[in-house]
């Protein structure tokens, strides 16, 4: 056998075995997604995503508390007073400055994921030195537009994706 | 001796074919989805759940299959949350504690016809109608089953005591207890198609083979992948297994 | 190892001189001397091995999903099969595994049976395999109720009143395995918590399996020793390779039963969730208890036939002693060769009346069967090491061809 053409077969030897191997890489691969994706959200949990809450019965100063992906949900049917408390505020002061006309849809309902941005903790309503809510774990104090004014969280409370589907109903998700 | 084994093989392969119990063999009919790459024919199956809601609902549940799944067979939300909203459903106890029926949605499962089993069963004399989420999958042969029953329906032959119940050849025993829901025009398509007995019969199986196994075109179209990958897969490897080994006897 | 370059051989050397993983690596799965002439019946030690590591990766992520509760436990495989992403595929996988993984294993066995592989000085690793064989199937019994199907509450009650045989204190054992007077939710937990524990076990035994394996090295197709060298060949390549070839093989097999006939080893009655009042018409075990199965019923008396069932499996671990033969492989065996097929087919007969209802016909061919079953064993085995004539052994494995 001559040497060439020995070299030629040798590197056609090789490409057989280097294409089995990435077939094997591919197989290992292609096996694990499934394995991984299984964890991830089912279809029946996915369902639940959306939520219709109905606020007709929610008076003036009364909040509400609904299960979302979860997590407890405020729904805060605020008073005037507690909407002008919130627009008087330097904006500018706050540790994560934002405007209460950013966070609502409509001034009246105040919509927030209850969960502390510190550690997840659920904050308590009505409580606190700014009259919105007070987180017990570690004492932060949120205003009556779920920002935060004094205490380790680092952000206002989250608002929820949502939209008023007519002028008694929230969908939230 | 291992022609022995292969006519062993064949011998009782015929022998069951003998030992048939005292039910027919159901009927073979070639669905859409009998191929192995067969599918689920989305028209047909919308057919048989209008004929599930309007015939066999009223006694028959289907707990396992979601009104969200109904998207596969080719629904829109809109579509799905009105179908479900025939339905009324339990909520949750509301702040007097008392438990008051909504309009199912979207997210439930489809409502329960009875309470409870007992129920089921005093409302049809002591046999209570079996859930058909399932029903193709826990018979033999299912979809041929489910089809076979519900054309086999006949006065039973003389001297045969049917009790209670009805004289079914594809029965086990021959006696069913359901008396026969379908006569052919029980529902009025909406795509046209004219209700015949028949025509009804395929399409509700169509659907419940689909609530069976939702799963189906997604493993037989993935299935088709996997099986040729690992064809060339194992063609490779036999092949570096030859030239690795080949290296051994020179 | 060659390809490594001088940087990483530093980290691994620095590694292996502390906890030398890579040598025991390198000294049991590649270079390990294997006998050249190993056919393909010998990729299904690996096979099996396989398919235990697809049962315990599928079943600990279906275990994420499954609720332990006679109220749940039905509706939590729909729930795996219709809403976990991909849980139909897992969950699919892990009920054909189980079959598949009994195929390899049975033809395992009977590769060891054929070629004598059971013979001095590998009795140890011999009972070792049947000692899995036991794990096995008291795994798969109790994964086969976690469903909580009619078959799955049936079978339970079935097999575990056999043990209400035993004289005296059989009852009380079975309302211990029980947890209570019958099959119920204490049965499922305990159940699920040992088919969760079990299959650990097995992987403990496997490696017990494995070192007994390599302390003498494979038996060959021949049944001779191996003399030096010229006999063996390293396991890397020569054999990950061919065990690769063979698994990928296999799984092309399994895949399509996985992905166009799922349902086909299993029993539609398994669909119908667990009924306490009301037994299906015909009660049979999973297909790879059949041949078992046939054997318990083939005994008119209870106790009796729990007996025979038993010992099916026990006259195993006396069969180094039952063969009184010295060579070892059935290709110089002349009768023994045909003595085997004989069992394999007596094998098939016991597992196909196993299926069918015990009446009529089903219980002479059933008893004629399993008396065979015993007579093999027995009495054909001891007697035939003493009269048969072998045809003459190779000189070596480099060189077999001389008896042709």
């Amino acid at each position: 056998m001559s040497k060439k053409s020995k070299s030629k077969k040798k590197s056609r030897r090789s490409f057989i075995h280097q294409a089995s191997g990435a077939m094997g890489i591919v197989a290992v691969s292609a096996a694990g997604w499934p394995l991984v994706d299984q964890m991830n959200p089912s279809k029946d949990v996915e369902a639940l995503a959306t939520i219709e809450v109905d606020i007709s019965s929610l008076g003036e100063g009364e909040s509400k508390t609904v299960l979302w992906r979860g997590k407890p949900l405020f729904i805060k049917h605020r008073s005037q007073e507690e909407i002008d408390d919130a627009n008087n505020v330097n904006v500018k002061d706050l540790p994560d400055p934002e405007n209460d006309e950013e966070r609502v849809k409509n001034p009246k309902y105040l919509v927030l994921v209850g969960v502390c941005t510190h550690l997840g903790c659920v904050p308590a309503s009505d409580k606190g030195e700014y009259k919105g809510w007070f987180c017990p774990c570690h004492g932060s104090h949120y205003d009556t537009s779920g920002r935060i004014r004094k205490g380790p969280a680092p952000k206002n409370l989250e608002i929820p994706p949502y939209t008023f589907k007519d002028e008694r109903t929230i969908l939230i998700g | 001796m291992k022609n022995f084994i292969i006519i062993f093989l064949l011998f009782s392969y015929t022998l069951n074919l003998f030992s048939a119990e005292e039910a027919l063999k159901p009927e073979q009919y070639n669905f859409s989805f009998s191929k192995p790459l067969g599918k689920i024919n989305k028209n047909s199956a919308q057919r048989g759940l209008q004929v599930f809601i309007e015939v066999c609902a009223s006694c028959h549940g289907l707990k396992h299959v979601a009104y969200r799944s109904l998207e596969e067979l080719g629904y829109n939300k809109d579509q799905v949350n009105s179908i479900a909203a025939q339905f009324q459903i339990d909520d949750l106890p509301n702040e007097e504690g008392e438990i008051l029926k909504r309009k199912a949605i979207y997210s439930d499962y489809f409502v329960e016809p009875y309470k409870n089993l007992n129920e089921a069963k005093t409302a049809n004399n002591g046999a209570y109608p079996p859930d058909l989420s399932l029903m193709v999958k826990a018979r033999k042969d299912g979809a041929n089953y489910v089809r076979s029953l519900l054309l086999g329906y006949n006065e039973p032959p003389s001297g045969f005591d049917v009790g209670e119940g009805y004289y079914n050849k594809y029965m086990a025993g021959n006696v069913i207890a359901m008396p026969q829901p379908l006569y052919g025009d029980d529902v009025e398509f909406s795509d046209g198609t004219k209700a015949t007995l028949e025509q009804e019969v395929n399409d509700l199986v169509t659907f419940l083979t689909w609530t069976s196994m939702p799963d189906l075109e997604n493993r037989r179209a993935a299935g088709i992948k996997v099986i040729f990958f690992l064809l060339v897969m194992t063609i490779l490897f036999y092949i570096s297994y030859r030239k690795i080994w080949s290296e051994l006897k020179t | 190892m060659a390809n490594l370059n001088k940087k990483n051989k530093g980290v691994i050397d620095w590694i292996d001189y502390r906890l030398p993983i890579v040598s025991f690596l390198k000294h049991s799965a590649v270079d390990y001397p294997t006998p050249k002439n190993l056919n393909y019946w010998w990729n299904f030690g690996s096979l099996a091995g396989f398919f235990l590591l697809v049962q315990i990766i599928t079943g600990i992520i279906l275990s994420m999903h499954y609720t332990a509760h006679v109220d749940h436990a039905f509706d939590s495989i729909e729930h795996i099969m219709r809403n976990v992403n991909h849980g139909w595929l897992i969950r699919y996988i892990h009920m054909n595994g189980a079959s598949f993984f009994f195929i390899v294993v049975y033809i395992h066995i009977f590769r060891g049976l054929y070629y004598g592989s059971y013979k001095a000085p590998r009795e140890l690793l011999w009972w070792l395999g049947i000692l899995i064989l036991l794990l096995m199937m008291a795994t798969a019994f109790m994964g086969y109720v976690l469903p909580w199907g009619q078959m799955s509450f049936w079978g339970a009650t079935v097999i575990t009143n056999l043990f209400s045989a035993i004289p005296f204190i059989g009852e009380s054992i079975t309302q211990w395995l029980w947890g209570g007077y019958s099959v119920d939710n204490p049965t499922l937990s305990r159940f699920y918590t040992l088919h969760f524990l079990l299959p650990f076990l097995i992987v403990g035994v496997v490696i017990l399996h494995i070192v007994a394996l390599h302390t003498h090295g494979s038996n060959n197709p021949l049944g001779i020793d191996k003399k030096g060298p010229q006999d063996t060949i390293p396991f890397h390549p020569f054999y990950t390779i061919k065990d690769l070839f063979g698994l990928s093989f296999v799984l092309t097999i399994f895949f399509t039963v996985v992905f166009f006939a799922p349902d086909y080893l299993g029993h539609p009655d398994n669909y119908v969730p667990a009924d306490p009042l009301k037994t299906p018409a015909h009660i049979v075990p999973e297909w790879y208890f059949l041949p078992f199965y046939a054997i318990l019923r083939a005994i008119p008396d209870k106790l009796g036939g729990v007996i025979a069932m038993f010992s099916a499996i026990f006259v195993l671990f006396l069969l180094p002693w039952l063969d009184t033969s010295k060579v070892r492989s059935a290709t110089f065996r002349p009768i023994y060769k045909k003595l085997f097929w004989i069992f394999v087919l007596d094998a098939l007969i016991l597992g196909w009346v196993g299926s069918k209802p015990a009446e009529g016909i089903y219980i002479i061919i059933s008893r004629l069967a399993t008396l065979y079953y015993f007579v093999h064993f027995l009495i054909l085995l001891p007697l035939l090491g003493k009269f048969e004539k072998n045809r003459p052994l190779p000189e070596s494995i480099g060189k077999p061809v001389l008896a042709e």
